[in-house]
């Protein structure tokens, strides 16, 4: 059934159903559903502490939900350990402070997935491998280490290791909240083009012009609920939230 | 004097001895401070806990406690290997301890990065964490080093015919020639020792990478 729907190409690329999510006597994620077409790129805004990294983070089952369901292309998501590892290595996944491997170079980073995970050979991870970092504009600095990087390439750097795994799916959870203001263009410019050659992404950002510019869909957050969800200009623009509009005057008053 | 040159080869045939205490007893003591190290940080409690219960135990008690029961504990087995046992454990459980710092201090988000990769544990563990513990952890490690070296003394009492113990015979026979004869042990121990810890700060400097700068100070 699934396979036949795949191929009428209507089987979103992500499928998210009440998700519910509580440490303790604090419900994080209060019932979460959401669709992600195939190429589409949605942005995921709120105030801090609103869930919305632990979202990104029960999609993959880094952090295992309470309840709900999370389909990847047709196929939903659940702690077989087995099927698991083999779905988060079909998920690109971004941080805010880019978690490189400090001890690897940056073309280690880059290959270790493609050949501990994938068991490609080691001379074809190279390849991809440089193939990734020039995408990123980060080729010349493939033999320097972690610490040697600026934030911005750092966080390149980390966009590359994710696309090393030929994802069909990326997640970014503020990629640019650590970085130096000068420093964010560059790592939203690669974003961006991933956006333009159509990969399917799910990005949890405070940057309102790229949310604006780079993404088809915004969603809006608050206390584990989606407030609202629909195209940059209506939400930025014409917002039916009151809560919406509060929090868009506050970010943009900065 | 001649009779003191006479009898320096018969003391120096016991440092092979020394040596073989040193290599079993440190090797013993890295492999089972590394397994405890890994049980305690990422053991579910049901394993977490005995091992920190054991750990705590041999890190407790006295070294010549220690080797007096498993002497009479393991009664006919070779003092040798009995010497390696018990300062093998004991080592082990203080290498824990410089293991599971350095394992801690690595931080959480690239071993969250490596699972997103789709890593399971035994690989995070093994290709991410381990490679920076272990570099982290040379420079406590070579003080442990040091400790087991000196520690081989300990093997004269259940009987290994070690540097020490052939020393003490060589002094009961020649009635006298202390303070001589244990300096010549102590230039021994203090070659042990050197050598060993310039070979491991050599491991240490060529594992140096960007970012483990382990000697920093002011700059």
């Amino acid at each position: 059934m699934d396979g036949v729907r795949k191929k009428g190409g209507n089987v979103p690329a992500l499928k998210v159903r009440d998700l519910y999510k509580s440490y303790g006597d604090l419900e994080v994620l209060s019932g979460i559903s959401f669709d992600l077409e195939k190429g589409e790129v949605k942005a995921v805004l709120g105030p801090s502490g609103t869930g919305k990294s632990t979202l990104l983070q029960c999609i993959n089952r880094l952090t295992v939900p309470d309840r709900g369901e999370v389909w990847l292309d047709g196929v939903e998501v659940i702690d077989s350990k087995r099927e698991i590892y083999k779905i988060r290595s079909s998920i690109g996944m971004v941080f805010q402070h880019f978690n490189l491997f400090s001890h690897l170079r940056v073309l280690d980073n880059v290959c270790i997935g493609p050949i501990r995970v994938k068991k490609m050979s080691r001379k074809e991870a190279v390849k991809l491998g440089m193939e990734k970092l020039k995408q990123v504009n980060l080729e010349d600095k493939a033999n320097a280490y972690p610490a040697e990087l600026s934030g911005g390439q750092q966080q390149r750097a980390a966009i590359a290791r994710a696309m090393a795994m030929n994802p069909k799916l990326m997640l970014f959870d503020e990629p640019t909240s650590a970085l130096d203001p000068e420093l964010i263009g560059e790592v939203l410019e690669i974003i961006k083009s991933l956006a333009k050659s159509r990969m399917t992404m799910l990005i949890v950002t405070h940057e309102i012009g790229f949310a604006r510019s780079a993404c088809d869909k915004i969603i809006f957050m608050e206390h584990g609920k989606i407030l609202e969800e629909g195209s940059p200009d209506k939400i930025l623009n014409d917002p039916e939230c009151a809560r919406t509009k509060e929090f868009l005057n506050k970010i943009t008053e900065l | 004097m001649e009779a003191l040159i006479e009898a320096l080869p018969y003391i120096l045939r016991g440092v092979p001895i020394t040596l073989v205490v040193l290599g079993g007893s440190i090797s013993l003591g890295l492999i089972s401070g590394l397994v405890m190290a890994i049980a305690e940080v990422y053991g579910f409690r049901f394993l977490s806990m005995p091992v920190y219960l054991i750990e705590a135990t041999l890190r407790a008690i006295p070294v010549l406690v220690l080797l007096y029961l498993f002497y009479f504990g393991l009664l006919g087995f070779p003092p040798l290997l009995v010497a390696i046992f018990a300062l093998g454990l004991r080592s082990g459980a203080y290498q824990s301890q410089i293991f599971r710092g350095a394992i801690e201090s690595i931080q959480v988000g690239q071993t969250v990065a490596a699972q997103s990769l789709g890593m399971g544990r035994f690989r995070v563990i093994y290709y991410i964490v381990l490679p920076q513990a272990i570099r982290l952890a040379i420079g406590p490690w070579t003080n442990e080093y040091n400790v087991v070296t000196k520690a081989t003394s300990y093997a004269y009492l259940v009987g290994a015919l070690e540097l020490l113990r052939r020393a003490r015979y060589v002094i009961a026979a020649s009635h006298g020639n202390a303070v001589l004869i244990y300096s010549f042990c102590a230039i021994i121990y203090y070659m042990i020792a050197q050598g060993g810890c310039s070979i491991l700060y050599r491991i240490e400097s060529k594992l140096r990478v960007p970012g483990f700068e382990a000697r920093g100070g002011w700059r």
